[in-house]
Parts: C-alpha cells; structure tokens; sequence
C-alpha cells in the first residue's frame, strides 16, 4: 500500500513588542519570575485589557506579507478553560472574526521546486504563563509547582494553515519560511530556543489518490525545526502501523518526547474539550482602515521571495546560495555589505555560505552572534582580489580576524606577515632552490609525458609554497616553473 | 449634620461652620452606633477617614480646593481600594487587600473626598435584597425588617439613616437605582462608558456601570461630575466631553416630552405603586411638560434576555477566583481538580453558584446559539425600542421598582420572583443608556422612586428633571425616622 501523509500545521510566533498585547508589562525573556506580570496581568479583581496597538499593525504586517486579507472589524473572544497558569481562567484569542483572513505562501523544497501552502488565517492571542513542577506529584509526594506569570499575555499569532503538506519536509519549509517572514518583518525575534516560535502538527495518512483525509493527530509543542521534522515522521509512521494492522486513528492530542523519539497522547484531562468562546466584552471590536493597511503595506522591508529573486539576477547567484543567503535578514543584509566591500558578491557569497556559515555551525554560534564584521570579511576578499594574499592564507587571516588579532584584514596580513611574495626575483630565487634541491624529480619530470608533467607539477609548487610559508604568489610560481623546467 | 446634602456640607466646610475631621467624626460616631444595627459596612477605615479629614482641612485652609475636598463619603465594597480589604460582598475575596485604586476610588480622592469605608453589597453584585452577601444581609433604614435593596444595599442603608452623606454604587440590572428607591434616594445609574470600570469587580462587564447614590439629584450631579470621564485602561470608557451637570440643573421642563412606556404600568406592578407613580408623574404636567403614552416592546424579553447575558459574562468573570493566586483557597487540596473544586465551593455562595451554572450553559457549545446569541438579538431589539421612543420623547419615566421594600426572606429563596423586582431596571443596562431613580413618595410608610431615563450620554437631561422634582416635592427630604 503507497500512503500520502497531510500535514497542517498551527504556529504559534511570539511578537516581539515590548509590551504584553493587553497591559504595559515588559515582555523581555528571561527575568526573574513573576517580575513581569502586573495588575493586568496577574488578573486582579477589577483588572481590564487595553489592546496593544503594535501586536495589531504586526499581525496585519503577517497578513500583508503572505497576500492575506485583512479583517477591518476583527472580534476577540474569550477561550475558557482552567488552568493554574492561565490568571484569568480563559484566554483572549480570536475565534469568528480573526484579523488575518485566507492568504498563501510559498516554499523552496531541496530539489529545487517550490509549492504554494494555503494559509487559512492568523489570529492575535495572549500567551499563558509557565507551571514550573519539581519533585514528585502522587498523592503522598511532595511536589511543588510554581508559576511564573512573566510570559502571561505576551502577544502571539497563530498562523493555521491548510493540510496542503505532504512531507515532513515540506513541513519544515513551511515553517522556514514563516520564520524567515516573521523575521524579516522584524515582528518577532523568531528564536526557537525561547519559544519565540511553537508549532503544533495535524497529521494524517491516507492511501494515495484517496481525496478524504484521514483521522488527524494534533501533536503539541515542538519546538525546533529538526523535532518538528522528527515528530512528523514517527507520528506518521505510527499511523500508518496502526492502519496496515486493521487499527483506526483516535483523534487526539500527542506529545512529542524527543528523547524517546516517539508521539504519546496527552492524558485526557489536558484535552480541550467546550471552550465556550464568546466575544470578549472587555474589548472592542478592532476596527482597521485602508489608511492603515496602506500605510503597513508601502513600509513593509523587501521580503524573502523577492530578496531572493534579487540575489539570483543582480549579483547572479546560484538558486541554492541565493536560497541560503535570503534565510535570514541579518545574512542577507550580512551578505549585501559584505559583497560591496568586496567588491566581489560570488566570492563573498562562497566565504559566507562555506567558511564562516561552517566555522559558526562549528561554534553552535546564530548567524548574528559572528565575531567577523561584513566589512572585515569584506576586506578580507579585497586582498585575496588584488594577489596580496592567496586563498590559503586569506583562512588564515579569516582565523585570526575570528579570534580578534587584528582590526582588519589588512592589519592581521601586516602583523603577521603574511603578505604574498610576488618580487619575481624573490621567487626565481626559490624556484631555483627547490628544483636544485630535488634533482631526481627534475629528471622524471622532463622524461615525462605531458599527463603525468601535469601532476608532478603540483609536486614542485607545494614545495615552493612549502618553503615560502604559503605566501609565494601562485600564478607566477607555476610560470616560473614552466619556464625552468622548459614545460 | 448627618440630614445635611453634599451641597449643604461642601457650602458648610467652604465657610468654615465645621472641619471635615469635625464632619467625619460625626459620620464615624453614627457608623459606630447604627451600623450594628443595619449592618450597611463591611469596613470601616477609621483612621484612614481621619488622617484624610485632617490633610482635607489643613489642604482647604491653604488655598483652591475642589468643592467637594473634606467630604465624607462610602464606597461600594466593589470598588478596588489600596491597602483595603475588597471584599465583593464574598467569602473568596475576604482576605483580598486589594494593591491598586479602582479609577472610580482615584477620582473621588483626587477630589480630596473622604471614604469613610467599603459598603455592604450583594455577593459579586447579584442580588436584588442585599440578602447574598457573605457578611449577612443589610436592613432598611425605614424597617429594619425588610431589604435595603441590592445589590448596593449597603450604600443605600448607609445614605439613608445618615451613616454617610453619599456613597459609590454599581448598576448591572437595576443595583443602584432600585436600592435607592426603596430607600428614599437619588440614585443614578450613568450610560455605559461614561464612568471608568477599572478597578470595579466585575460582574457582567457589558452592563456593569458605576453611579452615584445621593439623597438629591444635585448632590448626584455633584458626584458624578467627580465620577466620570473617559479613563485609557477601561477599552470600553468612552471618550467624549463631561459637561458641567450642575450647570443645567435649573433649565425649565416647558415643553419637554415624558414618554410614558405602557409596559411599565402593566402586569406585576403593585396598585399603590402605579398610582402614586402616576401622581409623581402628573408633577411634571404642572411643570409644563408634556406626558406622552409610549411603548417599549420588547421590554417583556428583558428578564429572559439579561438572565442569558449576565450570567455568561461572570461566568468567565468568576473564573478567575481559583484559589492559586489570591482570595479564598481551600485547605490540603489533594491535587488540582481538587483545589479549584473545593475553593469555588467553599468560596461563591448560592446565587453565584446559581449564575455561573446557567452562564457556563448558556455559552456552552450547542446551546451558544439558542441563548446567548439569542439573547444578543434580542438586546439590540430592546436597544432599537429605546432609539425608536427617543425620537419623539425627551426622557422616559415610569416606576423603578414593581413594589416597595420587602420583608427580609421574603423572595430570598425564590429567585425567579426576585429577578422580577428589576422588571423595569433592567432593560435600560442593555440598552446602555443613563437612568435614575428619585424618591417619588411613600406606600405603606415605605419609599418608592420614580426611573427617569435619558438618551445616551443625556445624564445632565434626567439629573435637570430630577432637579426640578425635588424643587417642587419634598419626598426626597424625608428621613428614614428611627435614624433621623
């Protein structure tokens, strides 16, 4: 049996304003518990929310950017449910009238093709709190829980897009791209680490060609894109064990356990059940005009499909760097400026996607956490341009700008040494060296045919490099070479 | 100086004939005498009062002051108050000494007025008797054995036997102005959005509105000049100019058109009570307005319609009294079905309980459709009624409660008969708009009002016709007697 799996995925992006969506309290990660949670918040008797009006114009920024209409009257309902780190005991969500209505958004798969997903809406909500739970909780343990109301109404959108994914892959495109829009239009810090952005996952299989879905699982809380990749594939290999043997598909909520590398359902006491979402009488209907929506559009920064469509004509980069280069704002900003110090956007282009991007995968340092400025890279390129150094010793210089040695390129070639030997005297004097110092290969060279010559070749400028510390200029070695040697 | 109105003991403290510590003591020396017997406070802030009577005096010797500065006055025990206990009438906010001043509390001390304490109220405002409350019923100051009222009962039994001068009241389905009608009051109830609901425990928050309780239309309109305003942390305050209610207080009623709904005078309205409200009425004929018979009709839907509406709302409201926060916890809670279980048991009374189950109902899934979006429709049915009738009359009148006070126990088990004693209340909190009972004179020794009933934001329109009331009756000058 061939199975198709479907995917919709519901993700959760916190707002980077700087404070909560309904009250002046910071939203900054991290504090101390329950230092960023007031009146409001900790949902004192009396207490009333005041609609931030920065969440608004960034949900709506969202919408302009995936081609989503925006709602001009969009309602807050109350979600009610109880729980200990919910103050209010319902959460102020957007239920009938969301602000972002249907919109649609490219992806980039690795082999090159790309798919539109349809997004269904977005919607502004209140983060809850955290539970914090030590020790052990049966009946006679001593268990403690605490909460910390710090992130209680941090302002998120919830982004639900249709079961248009077919692989975990897509999946991970999907969310990819979500987190590169988010970012680029700077309403979110989009760090996975710090929940910035969660994602639940609607998985179904069914047989290929059938055109129902499938019984979905929604699986909670993942919060990487490698668990998200992960928790895709082993829910629906589950699915697709339980239907080969006979067995059907609960619709149910799951958790993912990374270290098990396995989905399991939630206890049923976590499970939604009635909500009873109602409007909100707190707040008023959000009412949105052209002019703002105007205003929001002709502001929003160059976005990722057109940065990237930018970087293949412009600077003529491949689909894959252009792709890697557009991730992220801060690399593609990166590349900008370092492809205009260098004066070279290909040559800056492979420094940043092989040797910088390595050495920061390397470290586990973020992109924007580089200890190498665009303008020391790009001076770096400058030298390896103009013959001061070759490319073997631009790594060098590459390290020791990473370390800090020096301000720029051209003060660590100065320090250290490192300037490339192009004195044609210099280097007939080492030629003349090794090819004295190394007889027997002379000899096997000139009695060779012009294959192998090509090789032993290589032999002779490695010693010359060798003897010259890598800084002897390489194109001129192998013509002195050629010459001596009567090649 | 207790039978003095705001008018008479701001004039009285501008000219020096007493201090305010000399005023709140007095106050503070009847609270210690009557209210055991009338039981109209929940606290009492002695020394609070007096240290802010003192600041008033030495304030009020050294330069302008507002005219109210040195004022005593009460607050609803719904209104947060810093450093205060905020009880809400219920044993789940006993121990609540609430961190932050309700709006409504900052105004009245920017004022420099002295809150001589927090009032006795029906448990979370749900009541009509003041019977719910959690710190035993209030008694009428005109027969301690019968209801002040609710769910400000407090306010009223404490304006009324000259406990205090005025008091803050709150209005969901009729909490000011009905307790002011059987208490002998003026009593206002404001359009929604006119005074600033942060701070106010919620009850129903698309209805809650807070007023002033007074024993004269000028004193409310002194009050509610203090009162209102737009206020950026309550989203659904409205921002539009506060006039000066004082101002039109004297403007002549020639001409003026009084509609008088048939509905109000219909089934459930006591005989004596349709008279001598038809007789209040013939007054403003004598004024030289015009008595216009009108219909409002969709009133009969109001009870079914705000049974739906309010209880939904402080469904959600109460959900946070959870026993993890603040207020009432329950002891050794096993785990956490456990403590929300038992802290919700042991904290709401019965008729809080009664309303939390049908709100929890009525928004439920399956049933949302057939009432609570239901009883929407109806509500803008109800709205549309008043819109309609205001565009050929100037106010509305008719009685604000079917009877005079009641025996204490009397309905208290039967809430569907006491949900009718704001049958004409309570449609006026779902169309929005400002209402106000006046004392329209006595059945059976006991006080009744009269509801007069604005268009939206026309509080200085029902206060000038109050005003010109009380100048040609003296209802509201009669003191409840045992207190007098």
């Amino acid at each position: 049996m061939e199975w198709e799996t479907v995917i919709g995925l519901e993700v959760h992006v916190q707002l980077s304003t700087k404070s909560k969506i309904f009250s002046g309290a910071s939203t900054t990660f991290g504090a101390e518990p329950n230092t960023q949670a007031c009146a409001v918040d900790l949902a004192l008797p009396g207490t009333l929310p005041v609609l931030n009006e920065e969440a608004v114009k960034s949900a709506i920024k969202f919408g302009l950017a995936v081609n989503a209409e925006i709602c001009r009257e969009s309602v807050f309902d109350r979600k009610n449910y109880f729980y200990p780190d919910l103050p209010k005991g319902y959460q102020t969500s957007q239920m009938d009238a969301p602000i972002v209505g249907a919109g649609v958004l490219d992806i980039q798969l690795s082999d090159g093709s790309s798919k539109q997903v349809r997004i269904h809406h977005a919607h502004l909500e209140e983060d809850a709190g955290k539970s914090l739970h030590e020790g052990s909780f049966d009946l006679h343990g001593h268990g403690m829980s605490g909460i910390d109301l710090n992130r209680a109404g941090t302002p998120l959108i919830e982004i639900v897009s249709e079961p248009d994914m077919r692989s975990a892959e897509e999946a991970v495109a999907y969310l990819k791209k979500i987190h590169s829009i988010v970012t680029y239009l700077g309403i979110s810090d989009g760090d996975m680490s710090q929940g910035s952005l969660r994602c639940d996952a609607n998985v179904s299989v069914r047989l290929k060609g059938d055109d129902t879905l499938g019984t979905r699982t929604e699986t909670k809380n993942l919060n990487s894109f490698r668990f998200i990749e992960r928790a895709i594939q082993v829910e629906t290999q589950r699915q697709i064990d339980v239907l080969e043997d006979g067995g059907k598909i609960t619709q149910e909520t799951r958790l993912y356990d990374s270290e098990r590398n396995e989905t399991r359902p939630m206890r049923s006491k976590e499970e939604a059940n009635d909500y009873r979402y109602f409007p909100c009488p707190d707040l008023l209907p959000v009412a949105v005009d052209d002019a703002l929506i105007e205003q929001l559009r002709n502001n929003l920064p160059e976005l990722p499909d057109s940065k990237r469509t930018r970087f293949e004509n412009d600077y003529g980069l491949s689909v894959y760097d252009a792709d890697i280069l557009t991730a992220e704002r801060s690399i593609a900003d990166y590349f900008e400026q370092t492809a205009a110090a260098a004066d070279d956007a290909k040559l800056a282009a492979n420094w940043i996607t092989s040797e910088l991007m390595g050495r920061l995968n390397k470290e586990g340092l973020a992109f924007n956490q580089t200890p190498v400025s665009a303008a020391q890279l790009g001076g770096l390129i400058q030298r390896i341009r103009d013959n001061t150094i070759s490319g073997k010793i631009a790594k060098q210089v590459f390290e020791a700008l990473w370390n800090g040695e020096g301000s720029d390129a051209d003060a660590v070639i100065e320090a250290k040494g490192l300037k490339q030997v192009s004195d044609s005297g210099e280097l007939e004097k080492m030629v003349d060296d090794v090819l004295a110092a190394n007889p027997d290969q002379v000899e096997q060279f000139q009695s060779a045919d012009d294959k192998k010559r090509k090789k032993m070749l290589g032999f002779f400028v490695g010693q010359i490099m060798k003897a010259s510390q890598g800084q002897a200029n390489p194109g001129m070695v192998n013509q002195l070479l050629n010459e001596k040697l009567g090649g | 100086m207790h039978t003095l109105s705001l008018r008479e003991l701001a004039d009285g403290l501008a000219k020096a004939r007493f201090s305010s510590e000399e005023l709140t003591r007095h106050f503070l020396a009847r609270i210690a005498a009557h209210n055991p017997a009338l039981n109209a406070y929940i606290t009492v802030l002695e020394e609070q009062a007096l240290a802010g009577a003192r600041a008033a005096d030495k304030q009020r010797s050294s330069g302008d002051v507002h005219p109210l500065t040195g004022v005593p006055f009460a607050h609803k025990d719904i209104f947060c108050t810093e450093g205060v206990r905020t009880s809400c009438g219920s044993k789940m906010l006993d121990n609540f000494i609430a961190p932050y001043n309700a709006t409504v509390v900052e105004k009245m001390a920017a004022a420099g007025m002295i809150n001589l304490g927090k009032t006795n109220m029906d448990e979370f405002a749900m009541g009509s008797s003041n019977e719910t409350s959690f710190y035993g019923p209030v008694r009428n100051p005109w027969d301690t054995n019968c209801v002040p009222g609710g769910s400000s009962g407090g306010s009223a039994a404490a304006v009324a036997a000259g406990l205090a001068p005025a008091a803050t009241g709150t209005d969901t389905g009729g909490s000011i102005r009905q307790p002011s009608a059987l208490c002998n009051l003026t009593g206002l109830k404001p359009t929604y959005g006119r005074v600033s609901r942060y701070g106010m425990i919620a009850f129903a928050s698309s209805l809650d509105q807070a007023g002033p309780m007074a024993r004269t239309a000028e004193d409310a309109a002194l009050m509610l000049q203090v009162m209102a305003g737009f206020d950026e942390k309550d989203s659904t305050s409205i921002d539009c100019t506060v006039p000066d209610y004082s101002a039109s207080l004297n403007n002549s009623l020639k001409g003026k058109v009084i509609g008088v709904p048939s509905e109000f005078f219909a089934e459930g309205l006591s005989d004596a009570v349709a008279s001598r409200t038809r007789a209040a009425l013939s007054e403003y004929e004598k004024m030289g307005a015009v008595l216009k018979d009108i219909s409002l009709p969709h009133s009969h839907l109001s009870i079914p319609c705000y049974y739906v509406i309010a209880p939904a709302e402080a469904s959600t409201n109460l959900s946070r009294y959870d026993g993890v926060r603040y207020g009432h916890r329950c002891d050794n809670p096993l785990d956490l079905a456990d403590l929300y279980t038992r802290t919700r048991e042991e904290g709401f009374g019965d008729e809080v309980k009664r309303r939390i189950l049908v709100g929890t109902y009525a928004l439920s899934a399956g049933f949302y459709d057939a009432y609570y979006r239901k009883a929407q429709r109806i509500r803008r049915l109800i709205k549309n009624d008043f819109t309609e009738a205001f565009k050929s009359v100037d106010i509305i009148a008719g009685p604000t409660s079917p009877s005079p006070a009641f025996a204490l126990g009397e309905k208290v088990d039967d809430p569907l008969t006491m949900y009718l004693e704001d049958m004409y209340t309570i449609a006026v909190n779902l169309a929005g708009v400002p209402a106000l009972s006046i004392p329209a004179g006595m059945v059976d020794n006991k006080p009744i009002g009269l509801q007069l009933i604005g268009r939206d934001f026309a509080e200085a329109d029902i206060l000038n016709a109050a005003h010109q009331f009380q100048l040609q009756t003296d209802w509201h000058k009669q003191f409840a007697p045992a207190f007098a």
